[in-house]
């Protein structure tokens, strides 16, 4: 896997500007120098200014923009945390900490046909992924509803296939439904979604015989390897602890498929 | 003659060992130094105290393992860690090239296990040994040491025949009467002990129904605990006289001090590395902020304050 072999930092970034691309979904661009180590895949914490919540929220980055020193996070109100992430207007300080992950190996997908898969807020990952992959580019997403989030961008970046759950766009059901459908094939695929989407990937690529590199999520507390609180049972032995319990947050999030059991 | 300005103490001793100040960092916390050497220089932190290490490898518990609550957040990590062996190889030699004291914490779940463990570490680096009886997320062993006196009198004088650096004791605080707790540690010879480990706790996802952690019940840490924290450092330095490493929901200088007075002559910094990486070095500075502004030329000064007897020793 990648290794960006950075160091991450804790510091104040700025909010630049927000808003609710669809409902709960929230599209925010913060200032901040740590942008230079940022890449597809890897991720920020960001922590609530309320002191009460003392965890730092795992956001995956959504897009780079290197030259203004700014980065892109669409993230979903899943908790207090995330609800006042979304009071935030621009000119808000914000302390995050970053950046966290190994993120997605681009080389991998260079000159060949990658199929981008994203599920719910694991769709946002895939544009900052889309935009540097240099190749064929096919990209599912699978949503709850109409609220096809992102997806005018998404199609700008390669060929887009949406699937909603409640069939009100693209093919109902999902993502895998989308894929069968529009008989999809690709020489790697890049997922992130939650786990029983991560789960049929797993299998659909096993079938194919591609690779593919999956984005995991866990709760997660201190971000940087140290609380052992996010692992994912791996097939090979851990780096950490040699005990087949891989730290999501610092040896992922991205894991090549065949590497864990899920 | 005027009073020359003089360097402000946070020198503490404990067990022989003199740590630079008292700041050091909790078991679990930090992992072996090197996740956070990334944000902190660990040559300013008066100890490292190390994730669990077991004589074999553990797996831990399956996750979730953790969830917040207010103002603190619940763990089930269940103690993975890599074992004695890779510990000794890998984590120690890194934590050797820093100007810090190392404090190896070590799981087990028999009284075998301990010592296996306590022996390998005996020609080690390590400067004390600080021994888990206290986790409340291993079924075995380990916490049932921690919550019978005699229990905990046994497993104390067993590992002290067989260690040779000084050994503290990690008190759970999920006991009836921590001052028993604490006394049986001393009886069985322990040079020092540390508290306060996570209170068993549970949280609920009412909209899904399910527990939140994997494992049911987990361990309370964070600010969350700290007055309970505090209660339990002034009732322990009240039975006994070995020293004290206080700890529980430390974020800042303050906080620190206040267990100081409390009865601790050391504390540890946990759950707060994780909303602060610069947690530890922050609380540094607040005690010698607090130290030149209250005109304290000695930590010893403060260590125990809230006791009105001068019959303890520090």
């Amino acid at each position: 896997m990648t290794d960006f072999g950075r160091t991450p930092k804790k510091q104040t970034a700025v909010v630049l500007s927000q808003q609710e691309l669809s409902p709960g979904i929230f599209d925010m661009w913060i200032g901040t120098d740590l942008v230079s180590d940022a890449a597809a895949g890897r991720f920020i914490g960001i922590y609530p200014a309320d002191r009460s919540r003392l965890l730092p929220r795992p956001v995956s980055i959504c897009e780079i923009d290197r030259e203004k020193q700014r980065l892109r996070v669409v993230y979903r109100v899943a908790g207090g945390g995330t609800e006042e992430f979304s009071t935030y207007s621009s000119g808000q300080a914000i302390e995050i900490l970053g950046i966290l992950g190994n993120g997605f190996p681009i080389e991998a997908g260079n000159g060949k046909t990658s199929l981008l898969i994203g599920g719910g807020i694991g769709i946002p990952p895939m544009l900052q992924l889309a935009k540097e992959l240099k190749g064929n580019v096919l990209i599912t997403a699978g949503y709850r509803d109409h609220n096809l989030f992102l997806a005018k961008e998404l199609e700008l970046l390669g060929r887009f296939y949406p699937a909603t759950e409640d069939g009100s766009a693209g093919t109902g059901g999902t993502v895998l439904d989308a894929i069968a459908a529009h008989r999809l094939k690709a020489d790697v695929i890049y997922a992130c979604g939650p786990l029983p989407m991560l789960r049929a990937v797993k299998q659909f690529a096993a079938t194919q015989q591609i690779p593919a590199y999956l984005s995991m999520e866990e709760r997660m507390a201190c971000g940087v390897g140290a609380c052992l609180g996010c692992v994912c049972r791996t097939t090979k032995k851990d780096p950490h602890s040699h005990v087949y319990n891989a730290r999501i947050c610092t040896d992922g999030p991205v894991f090549l498929a065949e590497d864990v059991e899920i | 003659m005027v009073h020359m300005v003089h360097m402000k103490n946070t020198e503490v001793t404990i067990a022989g060992v003199t740590l630079k100040n008292p700041v050091m960092t909790a078991s679990g916390t930090f992992g072996s130094g090197m996740e956070y050497g990334d944000f902190v220089d660990l040559n300013r932190l008066g100890a490292v105290v190390t994730k669990g290490v077991a004589n074999v490898p553990w797996p831990g518990n399956p996750t979730p393992r953790v969830a917040e609550v207010y103002g603190g957040m619940l763990n089930a990590i269940g103690l993975q860690n890599p074992g004695i062996d890779v510990f000794l190889k890998r984590d120690l030699p890194f934590l050797q090239q820093f100007d810090t004291k190392i404090i190896v914490n070590v799981c087990g779940k028999t009284t075998e296990d301990y010592i296996e463990v306590v022996e390998r570490l005996g020609d080690s680096c390590a400067d004390m040994l600080e021994i888990n009886v206290s986790c409340p997320n291993v079924k075995e062993g380990a916490i049932a040491f921690g919550q019978k006196a005699d229990c905990l009198y046994d497993i104390t004088s067993q590992i002290k025949k067989h260690a040779k650096q000084p050994v503290i004791m990690k008190l759970s605080p999920n006991v009836t009467d921590i001052g028993e707790m604490a006394r049986a540690a001393e009886a069985g010879g322990a040079d020092a002990i540390s508290l306060i480990n996570t209170l068993t706790a549970m949280k609920i996802d009412i909209y899904s129904r399910k527990f939140c952690l994997a494992n049911k019940t987990g361990g309370l840490s964070g600010p969350a605990i700290k007055p309970v924290a505090v209660r339990m450092v002034y009732q322990a330095a009240c039975a006994v006289k070995i020293p004290i490493i206080g700890m529980g929901g430390i974020a800042n200088g303050e906080d620190a001090l206040e267990f100081m007075m409390a009865g601790a002559t050391a504390v540890s910094v946990g759950a707060m590395n994780f909303a602060n990486p610069y947690a530890t070095i922050e609380t540094i500075e607040g005690i010698e902020r607090f130290m030149e502004e209250q005109g304290i030329a000695s930590l010893t000064e403060l260590i125990g304050c809230m006791h009105e007897t001068a019959s303890r020793a520090f």
